[in-house]
């Protein structure tokens, strides 16, 4: 698009989005969010950015394909499921550490899953949106 | 029984797909390590298999939820038989896809679809949640869309609009049903609903549901009204995507069906009769399909249509004798049709074509071969002792107890029809001279391959054949086991009270 | 509330029907996604409408003491949705590409694969 506006905007939204994406995968235990939500805003911001300046820029700023993405958060979102196999209680049972940490809050396994779908979700998205984009 | 390691079979089947997706392109370490992995997850399915035999139903309540609230993972004997045949199809069709997938589509990322689809099978035997089992059977029908359409000939995308079609209306049936169910019930836990739908006084709106399941499931597993997308897609795949399409997605349907008729909605009169109808028009459909064509995949397409009407006989029938019979032939079935497909593959490297009035020869040329693909194709027939056999005498055996005279006539009827086809493609393929027949030029054909590479297309149907030696000769083990499996199908409750870990009140 | 709810799924459904019943590849797929709409819509039917009534357990209580809305129905339709999306993208792509090789939108062109023997 060649609006300067739109182009001006984006430049800013990016990283606006990209961190309150984040701000969404976080609070998403007990608020409403979480990696599903907040994956599909990563992936609009990209998308913006991408009808902006094209989808060659925006592929320079994700530097890697985000078809890896997916094995990456499917690994880590079954893998902390995996962990209460290890001190025997069943699949997917959330483990906590028992301090809270500074920022984000208290931290168990069901954080890790979320972030596990969030990396899905950005990089099942971006790649049908790309793929689409490109066989236009 | 809780023990929280029964969901390890579909949790190795989704670390080799995720595994494989790290090794997109290097398509020789995919083929390595997809073999690997099947060869593991096959030994975990023989532990489990062992640990439910040995000592009963195994439950996990995921995420440590109690078990009407969460969702259950249930090991009975009938999941668990499931889960070691398909187990025992995924690890020939890797060896053989290893062996038989053109590059291109390993490139596409085919391996990784594959374990996928597998994940999707062993979840949907394991679950014990009505909505968990709509999300497996998702997992299942996209990897075999994408599995299907990895090709883009025209064909494969004409085939594939109709799978995709109406998988996606079964799809879309199986949610309503869901809804239904919820609303009648409130619960989504296969045990707790087997309980509570009891208690509904409206019988109507529970076979109303019944009927949307039937459906749903029916379109799946390619019985009577709902098949016709089976036989105009099934055969445009290469050999080894069909082998796991006709060994086990439509048995996905049927094993849903039985689960969902023992557990859910009981031996209702009215769906006994629509059964039946079912069952001996899908078995007329199937049989005259497969006697009129003549591409080797449509034929056997057709009598995957045929064989899924004998076993929905056992469901209309609905005796403890009838059930062993269908769930021995389900376990026949998945072996021998996986089998036949992969032997149709082996026959199309031969000769290049699976028409069979141009095939010919074959038993002159390749006689050990030739009996080598003898044993799934007369399994396939029933002749004693192999493995078709034995269930035929259940159903009419139940049959007879219970004068149902017309379905056992259907039975022959289907027996006789797949003989004759059987019969006819014998003689067309392997016992006619070979001498005067076009023989297509492009393409590397089997004789061109090495050693190692013939071995790759020969050793899963090796591996297949002895499994249904064995299912044919040692039938006493596979008659127990069936018998343990109808057991606990009609008679739910120790499933239920394991899932739910209370104790039933017996009326 | 529960009449309109009702009339929209029933207005989804038929929709989707006829629409599934139209010869053209692109109206079937149209119409998958209106009946998948209709499907989901009756899952939150059928976890029972209430208004402002949260699950949530108040303070110092150990269970609920009146009625609540059922969270279930929300969790099962946003997975509906989920596979739906997945599924849907899926079958859009497909049509594309058959579109491109067959250069048809007739659904009864599709027949090459049922005429051979």
């Amino acid at each position: 698009m060649k609006s300067l506006i739109f182009r001006t905007a984006s430049t800013y939204l990016l990283p606006l989005m990209l961190l309150f994406s984040i701000f969404i995968l976080l609070r998403g235990h007990y608020l409403p969010g979480g990696g599903f939500v907040g994956g599909l805003m990563a992936a609009i911001a990209f998308l913006i950015h991408s009808f902006a300046f094209g989808l060659k820029e925006t592929k320079e700023i994700i530097k890697i394909n985000p078809g890896y993405l997916m094995p990456i958060g499917l690994v880590l979102a079954v893998g902390s499921g995996m962990v209460p196999l290890f001190v025997n209680d069943p699949f997917l049972t959330g483990l906590w550490f028992e301090e809270p940490f500074r920022f984000i809050g208290m931290v168990g396994s069901a954080l890790f899953f979320d972030i596990g779908v969030y990396l899905v979700v950005i990089g099942a998205t971006l790649t049908i949106m790309f793929s689409i984009t490109e066989s236009v | 029984m809780n023990n929280s390691l029964i969901v390890l079979p579909i949790v190795i089947q989704f670390l080799a797909g995720t595994v494989l997706l790290f090794f997109w392109l290097k398509t020789n370490t995919q083929k390595v390590l997809s073999g690997l992995f099947s060869a593991i997850a096959l030994v975990i399915s023989i532990w489990l298999f062992m640990l439910v035999w040995n000592q009963g139903i195994q439950v996990t309540q995921s995420g440590n939820w109690k078990a009407p609230f969460g969702i259950s993972f249930v090991a009975d004997v009938f999941g668990a038989t499931m889960v070691l045949i398909s187990s025992i199809a995924g690890f020939a069709v890797s060896i053989f896809s290893a062996g038989s997938m053109r590059k291109e589509r390993l490139e596409f990322g085919y391996f990784p679809i594959l374990h996928f689809l597998i994940m999707g099978l062993q979840g949907a035997f394991l679950t014990g949640d009505i909505f968990n089992l709509y999300v497996w059977f998702e997992v299942v029908i996209i990897s075999s869309f994408v599995m299907m359409t990895l090709g883009g000939k025209r064909k494969q995308l004409e085939g594939a609009i109709k799978y995709v079609s109406l998988n996606l209306l079964a799809s879309t049936l199986f949610l309503v049903g869901i809804a239904f169910i919820y609303g009648l019930t409130g619960s989504l836990n296969m045990a707790d609903i087997a309980i509570k739908i009891n208690d509904i006084q409206n019988r109507g709106v529970i076979n109303v549901t019944a009927g949307l399941f039937l459906v749903a499931f029916g379109i799946k597993s390619a019985v009577f009204p709902m098949y016709f997308w089976l036989p105009a897609s099934y055969h445009t795949p290469p050999a080894a995507v069909s082998a796991i399409f006709g060994g086990l997605l439509t048995k996905l349907g049927v094993y849903a069906i039985i689960r969902s008729f023992t557990l859910i909605f009981g031996g209702d009169e009215f769906m006994g009769i629509i059964m039946s109808a079912i069952a001996a028009l899908t078995i007329l459909s199937g049989g005259l399909g497969a006697m009129m064509h003549q591409n080797m995949g449509k034929i056997f397409g057709y009598l995957i249509i045929c064989h899924i009407g004998f076993m929905m006989v056992g469901l209309g029938i609905f005796t403890e004798l009838a059930l062993m019979g269908t769930v021995f032939y389900l376990i026949h079935d998945i072996v021998v049709k996986t089998n036949l497909f992969m032997v149709s593959g082996v026959i199309l490297k031969i000769n290049g074509t699976q028409d069979i009035k141009e095939l010919g020869g074959l038993y002159k040329n390749y006689p050990m071969l030739s009996l080598l693909m003898a044993i799934p194709l007369f399994s396939l027939v029933g002749i004693p002792p192999l493995s078709g056999f034995w269930a035929k005498i259940f159903w009419i055996q139940a049959g007879l107890e219970t004068k149902e005279y017309i379905l056992i006539g259907f039975i022959v009827l289907g027996s006789f029809l797949t003989l004759w086809v059987i019969a006819k493609m014998w003689g067309e393929v392997f016992w006619k001279p070979g001498e005067g027949l076009p023989k297509k030029a492009n393409g590397i054909y089997f004789d061109q391959l090495s050693g190692a590479d013939k071995w790759q297309w020969i050793f899963p149907v090796v591996f297949l054949s002895i499994i249904s030696l064995y299912i044919g000769f040692a039938a006493e083990n596979i008659i127990v086991l069936s018998q343990k499996i109808a057991g606990d199908l009609m008679n739910p409750t120790g499933y239920i009270e394991s899932v739910l870990g209370i104790k039933l009140l017996m009326p | 509330m529960e009449i309109l709810l009702i009339i929209i799924i029933g207005l989804l459904h038929a929709g989707g029907l006829y629409m599934l019943l139209r010869r053209s590849m692109f109206k079937m797929i149209i119409g998958l996604i209106l009946l998948g709409n209709g499907a989901n819509l009756l899952i939150f039917l059928m976890g029972r409408l209430v208004k402002g009534h949260p699950p949530v357990i108040e303070d110092g209580l150990k269970v609920f003491t009146e009625i609540y809305a059922d969270p279930l129905p929300q969790a099962l339709v946003l997975t509906a949705i989920v596979i739906g999306f997945g599924l849907q993208s899926f079958a859009i792509i497909l049509i594309k590409r058959v579109h491109r090789v067959l250069e048809t939108d007739d659904l009864d062109e599709l027949n090459s694969t049922d005429e051979e023997i």
